[in-house]
């Protein structure tokens, strides 16, 4: 079989620039957990169903396991590893999941963060309707979504008071 | 335990592992790598019931990467994976009995090409007849496949004299009620990695519930002694039931694999294998007759009730037990026959889903009881509250109810949050849109009662290092359920330690003996005893060391205060850490185990009774729905629940089990619908497997109701399931309620509301 040269992937992951050759074929959840040993990004479908793999790519939560690593080239991803608070502390989303009883299994947890988090940068001050919307790709199938519809209201609170960071 | 109030227990502390899980940190089955590792893809059978002839794996072999095929003939031992019966394979031989079964596994160098080699395996064989519907599985004529009459098991609860009863009662009711599959869809799929260690032992990482199955499972594929196995729980994505019993199945692959090649194996399950293959609640069927004097005494229950099995019979006996000893629901009734039984039928083995037999019976009592209701012309809730088991009655078992029995409290509870009295059959819709309140209770048997007694113990390893910092092992998992933040604060209470000086980690068998399965709600009480057991004799030691140092710091003799991780005594404070250095100092034992065998439990086969519980748990639900009478499709808008657990040990992790097992059990009366055509299952995924999602979510409106269990670590008692028990009923009787259409058949799809609602017309 005639050998194709590998695609270059060249692209920002949580502030630090990647760059290499990747299998055309390869998932950006792939390369991420597989790549990158970023395992903080769960798969739990590779189907787009769940929202286990939720990660931001410029602003815009996407399905990781449906999203190719390809069309990442150029472009800015931050996944849960990512999310730092001041001096190193969890973010406030990280932190609101925790104390709100918004965490159970934790498998959907950093998919349901990164879409919080992706909503949180468009809409500061989401009603709890919007938030609802916004999560709707993101199954949980423990805690019934009300501890995590509380968490994002108290993260936003919190990042709204000291400017949105 | 204690003269002091309590300080960790009953507050709701935070989760040890929530940072860890929200941060990224928490690392379950699949975030593990190893040099040398291979992964595993399974080849499944293509038909629901095959005769195997042997395997083409020549195109398989041609992918690069590709390095063996492992099975039936690879299993160094008895090939029968222990459950309860002896009837299921850890790969067949000669017959495969579902579609989707494991017949064998293919390893290679990575992932994509195992599964690329798996799919060209192909599967030499002849069809064979098949059965898909388990009335049809129990006919004469029926291809069999267990036993001479396709029956995994039988049960009777037999009491008073329950045919003169319907025949001299004012009111008598009848119905069948079906209920479909529910898929648990935990969102982490099954794995495992097996490592094959010196001497012929072996040790497999897994994300299950059970560990002990597990390390039953491996040492008898192996043919090897226990002490060689060490089965180690990873953090663990849901398991709910689902992560009970297949996972040992998936153990002993993955060691099966790992001792043939003698490298490290991963066998990770796509979402599609895992719908395919793995456990999910069973089907039902049952025909139920109540009847009752004018006054609304209840009188007698009659009932019949079918579980379709699958297969093999994995849980099906224990899951059918249960379903049968709380067949009639809460409630104290003379004249009671029931008769149950779990068919086989050619699809893929049903097991355990919280609630674990319950949800399916308790969907048709509790939708009768409303028939039962209406024929008597009497409110559904007090109808109930006139029948319910109060302290001193006796269940159909003959069980004598003992003190912690909140029901009456429960009912009361949503009746009143509810607006009950006035807002039942007058809430006003809008157009087409109907709406309505229904309601239910159920009861649940806390532990395995005589079903699996000898199942029911659990051990406890607690050690307090001379730092101050306290471990603690125990038997049963942390699975989200919040197992190793209630655990901590009952260590943390019974040692006056802080809480966060606390730490437990997953469940390793080398460390602590086998503590019986993590099931049946029955952690908190069983591991959390065990936890105390091994406390005491430390505490005993701290308590006097603190004593001694309060001394010789001028405090008075006499009594000491000790709270919060601290004792003091006459204004002078002695830590919990300065206590433990202490008994470092003086050289003292500071490690224990501890262990706690439930009392004593009872079940006559012939007639059904005896003490088929340790205790039980309790709770009542309303449901508040709008149904579009256009569409048929039904909202929960808003749900109540009251749930009797003797003691929240942390109300917020509580208030977590009552919302999600809500929603799952909103779940399957509305949209989990799995279906089965020809034996293939057609919808394997999460797209067409419809999940409740953040926009189906209702209004919770959830309360503990507390009536303390002596026998309970600090009176608790577990609940983890009643959650998921009591909605579907309060649905179906909502919708009742809201358009008059009555659906005994579970999911209420809109189709099948509508189609009630078109014949009403």
């Amino acid at each position: 079989m005639k050998k194709t040269a590998a695609p270059m992937l060249k692209c920002v992951v949580n502030g630090v620039k990647v760059s290499r050759a990747i299998d055309s074929g390869l998932t950006l959840s792939d390369f991420l957990r597989g790549e990158l040993h970023l395992t903080g990004t769960k798969t739990g479908c590779n189907q787009g169903e769940c929202g286990a793999c939720v990660v931001v790519v410029d602003g815009k939560a996407v399905n990781s396991c449906l999203y190719m690593a390809v069309q990442a080239n150029g472009k800015k991803v931050i996944t849960i590893e990512g999310l730092k608070g001041k001096n190193g502390d969890p973010h406030p989303l990280v932190q609101a999941f925790a104390d709100e009883g918004a965490v159970q299994c934790g498998f959907c947890t950093p998919g349901m963060i990164m879409s919080a988090y992706a909503l949180l940068l468009a809409n500061p001050a989401p009603s709890r309707a919007e938030i609802k919307q916004a999560l709707s790709g993101n199954i949980c199938r423990c805690t019934g979504y009300e501890m995590i519809f509380s968490a994002v209201e108290k993260a936003a609170g919190l990042l709204r008071g000291r400017g949105g960071k | 335990m204690s003269d002091n109030p309590l300080f960790c227990v009953g507050k709701s502390v935070t989760r040890k592992d929530a940072l860890a899980k929200a941060s990224g940190e928490a690392l379950y089955i699949d975030d593990y790598s190893y040099g040398g590792m291979l992964h595993a893809a399974a080849v499944r059978s293509p038909r629901p019931h095959i005769r195997i002839k042997g395997f083409d794996a020549r195109a398989a072999e041609k992918v690069a990467g590709f390095v063996m095929l492992v099975s039936a003939a690879d299993i160094p031992g008895k090939n029968i994976w222990p459950v309860v019966k002896e009837d299921c394979p850890f790969f067949p031989e000669t017959e495969s009995r579902f579609q989707g079964e494991t017949l064998a596994l293919v390893l290679a160098e990575t992932r994509l090409a195992a599964r690329e080699a798996a799919a060209k395996v192909k599967v030499l064989c002849a069809e064979l007849p098949f059965v898909e519907d388990p009335l049809a599985a129990l006919e004469k004529s029926a291809p069999k496949i267990y036993g001479g009459n396709n029956v995994f098991s039988s049960y009777v609860i037999k009491r008073g004299d329950v045919e003169e009863a319907i025949r001299s009662a004012d009111a008598v009711v009848e119905g069948v009620f079906t209920t479909n599959y529910q898929v648990h869809v935990y969102l982490e799929t099954q794995g495992a990695i097996a490592f094959p260690e010196a001497g012929g032992a072996m040790t497999v990482y897994g994300s299950l519930q059970c560990p002990y199955y597990a390390h039953d499972a491996v040492a008898q594929a192996l043919n090897i002694t226990h002490n060689k196995v060490r089965i180690v729980q990873r953090v663990t994505g849901g398991g709910f039931g689902g992560k009970e019993d297949v996972p040992a199945l998936v153990a002993a692959h993955a060691a099966i694999a790992a001792r043939k090649s003698g490298r490290p194996v991963k066998l990770v399950y796509e979402r599609d294998e895992d719908f395919i293959s793995m456990s999910r609640r069973h089907p039902s069927w049952t025909r139920m007759v109540y009847a009752a004097r004018k006054d609304g005494a209840i009188t007698a229950c009659k009932a019949k009730y079918v579980l379709d099995g699958g297969a093999y019979a994995t849980l099906s006996p224990i899951v059918l037990w249960r379903g049968t000893v709380h067949a009639a629901g809460p409630y104290k009734i003379e004249n009671v026959s029931v008769e149950s039984f779990a068919a086989a039928t050619n699809k893929a083995p049903c097991g355990a889903y919280r609630g674990f037999g319950q949800p399916q019976i308790c969907f048709a009592n509790e939708s009768l009881l409303d028939k039962l209701a209406e024929k008597l012309g009497m409110d559904p809730l007090e109808l109930r509250l006139k029948n319910i088991l109060r302290p001193g009655d006796k269940t159909i078992t003959g069980q004598v109810i003992t003190g912690s029995c909140g029901l009456e409290e429960a009912l009361v509870s949503v009746r009143e949050k509810s607006g009950w009295a006035k807002r039942r059959g007058r809430l006003a819709g809008e157009g087409a849109v109907k709406k309505g309140l229904g309601v239910s209770a159920n009861y649940y048997g806390v532990g395995l009662g005589a079903g699996g007694k000898y199942l029911d113990r659990a051990g406890a390893h607690v050690s307090v290092s001379k730092d101050g910092s306290v471990y603690a092992a125990v038997g049963n998992t942390e699975m989200g359920q919040g197992a190793q933040t209630v655990l901590s604060q009952i260590a943390a209470e019974t040692l006056n330690c802080p809480y966060d000086g606390v730490r437990m980690t997953e469940v390793d068998t080398s460390r602590v003996p086998d503590s019986g399965p993590t099931v049946a709600s029955r952690t908190t009480l069983m591991s959390g005893n065990a936890v105390i057991d091994a406390c005491k004799p430390l505490r005993g030691r701290i308590f006097k060391a603190a004593r001694e140092l309060l001394s010789a710091k001028g405090a008075p003799e006499g009594a000491m205060e000790a709270s919060g991780g601290e004792f003091r005594a006459g204004g002078k404070t002695v830590s919990f850490s300065e206590a433990v250095k202490e008994c470092w100092a003086q050289r003292l034992k500071m490690a224990e185990h501890g262990w706690y065998a439930a009392p004593k439990t009872s079940f006559l086969p012939e007639n059904g009774q005896g003490d088929a519980y340790v205790t039980y748990a309790y709770s009542a639900n309303v449901a508040e729905v709008a149904v579009d009478t256009e569409t048929g499709a039904v909202r929960v808008e808003k749900l109540y629940a009251a749930h009797d657990l003797g003691r929240a040990v942390n109300p917020r992790l509580a208030l977590g089990q009552m919302h999600g097992g809500a929603l799952q059990g909103i779940g399957y009366a509305l949209s989990e619908n799995l279906v089965y055509k020809d034996g293939a299952l057609l919808n394997p995924n999460m797209s067409d497997y419809v999940l409740p999602s953040s926009m189906e979510t209702p209004e919770f409106d959830c309360s503990t109701i507390e009536r303390p269990y002596e026998d309970g670590p600090y009176a608790a008692k577990g609940f983890g399931e009643t959650p998921l028990i009591g909605p579907a009923p309060a649905i179906a009787n909502a919708v009742k309620d809201a358009c008059g259409a009555r659906v005994p058949g579970l999911p209420l799809m809109p189709e099948k509301v509508w189609g009630r609602l078109k014949d009403k017309a």
